[in-house]
């Protein structure tokens, strides 16, 4: 195993290593053939993806040529800018009642990320109900009962293999009679290319449509940032099935960078909306793209 | 959303229009090289790996002789396939035995990989072995984890020891004594999910490996895993020495090029594959099928498997014979429909196919619902359509939509993807089961 000794080697060199080179590459030299072959095998490590990375190389030799920048540390600041805005969306203001559907495939985070989510909204002074439908994975009411509790939310939940959309019309029921601002849904792990369990989160989004159309719908998928290019036919699928208004990119506090977001806001049209940095109840930020850039660009 | 046809179809592409000769020349090994490098990257195997990999495959494919009856491509795509297959090791799905009892193997991973999970499909496995294993809670920080370890062990029919929230190291010791007392043989611990970055509790393992010496320590990885999936596994290898790897989720639609990069980083053998929900889904690891489906060439091995075991070998003999004879008929399209359903669904046997994922074949909605619509038409053509399907024209296709309930569109639908799907087999007959590129 010769070789691969030496890449272990080469990855070892910090946390930051993405960063770390793209710091040398802007500080040094000039912008040659290998600053770009060095610029996309930085990118390409940050799960970009090929083709994405291939049109942000694109467009970064346009503006060069464009506006005549020689300096690799103008380079920088036109990568960040063009990265930048891949990611930036406008977001629609939240009105109450809100309704809340969160999915995405097993393991994750969306349970941890509702509680956190739950958390925010209680924060903020509203008033929010959490609805325990994933009723397939073991304990799972059992883990979201613990973080309602911790988030002071009411919860609404029935037994194990229960039917997922019952528990949905409950909570709408019940969030309705209390007037409740906020329902988020918590809803079983499933891998997008499974048709019959897809078919149970369509008629899970129905149920909302038809037992709550006051309310405004937002439909997060859950992203893990360790994820590669799956990411994309993950939201692909998802948002067929559903029609996704947003993505949660946990695991952050990794060493990943959950780079692929760029290429899914290409592709997809479909923003991030929260990161997840952590374990903690509080560990749940409003995501921003120029931090989230600077962050795979600058490691900072 | 071409970047998920298979490599095999690009490859054509810059072979396409070259006659077989005697060697490949350096350009066209140079536009196949950039194919395989996307191909490998989009299917996440790390740029590091791959750089590498490119290397040692353009070195081997600049000698080789074009052997006749195959394409440059295919040639090509041979040699990738063996080199990542001889990459990957061996078929290796064995848990090491401890001399003296009992087997200690302990889990670990990031949260969410499926390590819980699969714990309970190790016992499952081990009892169908005819061991008696014994589950340990060691995951005291997520919310209910012991109660799901619980329920999971009351599945696979093991026992689950558990101490609260007590210190796992202090857990894992008892666990081992308690297993002798009740005459248990292997010990599965079930430790919390950890970022490889944790100092503290990365230093819990460590702890936990000193006081219970496993037999085995798995890494269980998800198979979606992006670059950072050389990170995890070194970080954990570097502080732990991993006897193995676990991928989980294969039962997606992932290429699973982590496999490839953890197994390059840690020179550890991949022992054991997550496939599906339910407590038997666990599988071997299989090199060769690993290398198509990162390459984007379809699991025909795990397909045939798993056809043999939906048909019978007798329905099986006879449509061989039918397709050898080119005269495969309607009847035999429904009898395959029925054994596609056998086979775990339609949509994760296209998704196993060569040229046949969702995104080649253009139609991703042929669920169960539309199976069913295709039965109905076919049982409302006469002997004669279902034996000769060239002759329905307009009018017996009127008969039949309104016959089946259907409508004219699914008639034609229906037709449609029966030549598709004779087309297909006729190829593999002419390429004698290699596959169509």
């Amino acid at each position: 195993m010769g070789i691969f000794a030496k890449i272990k080697a080469a990855l070892k060199k910090t946390k930051d290593a993405i960063a770390y080179r793209l710091n040398k590459l802007f500080t040094g030299g000039v912008l040659n053939d290998e600053f770009y072959d060095e610029l996309e095998t930085t990118l390409l490590s940050a799960d970009i993806g090929s083709e994405t990375t291939e049109n942000i190389l694109g467009e970064l030799k346009k503006a060069i040529d464009k506006k005549h920048l020689t300096r690799p540390e103008q380079v920088r600041t036109e990568l960040k800018r063009i990265m930048t805005e891949i990611l930036d969306f406008e977001l629609p203001e939240e009105t109450y009642p809100l309704v809340i559907l969160v999915a995405g495939v097993n393991g994750v985070g969306k349970t941890t990320s509702i509680g956190k989510l739950a958390h925010n909204y209680k924060k903020a002074g509203r008033s929010v109900t959490i609805a325990a439908a994933d009723t397939f994975r073991a304990a799972a009411a059992d883990q979201l009962t613990v973080w309602a509790e911790r988030a002071g939310v009411r919860i609404v939940k029935h037994a194990e293999g229960a039917d997922a959309a019952a528990v949905v019309y409950d909570a709408l029921q019940s969030a309705k009679s209390r007037g409740t601002q906020v329902t988020v849904i918590d809803t079983a792990g499933r891998l997008h290319n499974k048709v019959n369990l897809m078919e149970e989160l369509k008629k899970i989004d129905r149920v909302i449509d038809r037992e709550f159309p006051e309310a405004m719908r937002l439909n997060y998928i859950v992203l893990d940032a360790t994820t590669g290019q799956n990411a994309l036919s993950q939201v692909d699928l998802f948002n067929e099935a559903i029609d996704i208004d947003g993505i949660i990119l946990t695991k952050l506090d990794g060493t990943a960078k959950g780079g692929v977001v760029l290429a899914i806001a290409g592709e997809e049209e479909v923003p991030v909306v929260y990161i997840g940095v952590g374990e903690g109840i509080d560990d749940l930020e409003k995501f921003d793209a120029e931090e989230f850039v600077s962050e795979i660009v600058d490691g900072e | 959303m071409g970047i998920f046809s298979g490599l095999g179809d690009k490859l054509k592409h810059v072979f396409g229009k070259l006659a077989n000769r005697g060697k490949l020349d350096e350009y066209e090994i140079k536009q196949a090289m950039r194919e395989i490098r996307i191909a490998l990257l989009e299917a996440d195997v790390n740029y590091n790996v791959v750089k590498d990999f490119i290397a040692k495959i353009s070195e081997r494919a600049k000698g080789e002789e074009i052997v006749k009856s195959v394409t440059p491509g295919q040639q090509v795509v041979k040699i990738v396939s063996d080199e990542l297959t001889q990459l990957m090791g061996a078929k290796n799905a064995k848990l090491d035995v401890a001399s003296k009892p009992p087997t200690v193997v302990m889990m670990c991973g990031l949260q969410g990989a499926g390590k819980t999970t699969m714990c309970g499909k190790l016992a499952a496995l081990l009892k169908k072995q005819g061991k008696k294993p014994l589950l340990v809670a060691c995951d005291i920080y997520r919310p209910a984890a012991i109660n799901q370890l619980k329920v999971v062990g009351g599945n696979a029919g093991a026992e689950v020891f558990e101490k609260g929230t007590q210190k796992p190291v202090k857990t894992a010791e008892q666990a081992i004594k308690y297993a002798l007392s009740v005459g248990c043989d292997t010990v599965i611990i079930d430790t919390a999910g950890r970022l490889h970055i944790n100092d503290d509790l990365m230093r819990e393992l460590e702890d936990i490996k000193k006081a219970v010496r496993p037999t085995e320590i798995l890494l269980t990885v998800d198979a979606m895993t992006g670059q950072d999936a050389v990170t995890v596994a070194t970080a954990f290898n570097d502080r732990l020495d991993l006897t193995g790897v676990i991928l989980t989720k294969l039962d997606g639609d992932t290429r699973g090029g982590a496999a490839l990069s953890i197994r390059a980083v840690t020179g550890k053998p991949i022992k054991f594959c997550g496939t599906g929900e339910k407590i038997g889904d666990i599988e071997a690891f299989y090199p060769d099928r690993m290398a198509s489906r990162i390459l984007g060439m379809g699991d025909v091995v795990s397909l045939v498997e798993r056809a043999q075991e939906a048909m019978d070998e007798e329905t099986m003999r006879k449509m061989e014979k039918r397709v050898k004879d080119a005269t495969f008929t309607l009847d035999d399209f429904l009898v395959q429909f029925e054994s596609l359903k056998k086979m775990g669904g339609i949509g994760e046997v296209m998704q196993m196919l060569p040229g046949m994922s969702k995104y080649n074949i253009g139609d991703k909605s042929i669920d169960e619902k539309r199976l069913e619509k295709f039965k109905a038409i076919i049982n409302s053509m006469t002997k004669k359509e279902r034996e000769h399907p060239e002759i329905v024209k307009s009018s017996r296709r009127r008969r039949i939509s309104a016959g089946s309930g259907t409508t004219i569109q699914d008639v034609n639908q229906l037709l449609k993807q029966f030549d598709q799907t004779r087309d297909l087999m006729r190829k593999m007959k002419n390429n004698k089961g290699r596959l169509p590129f």
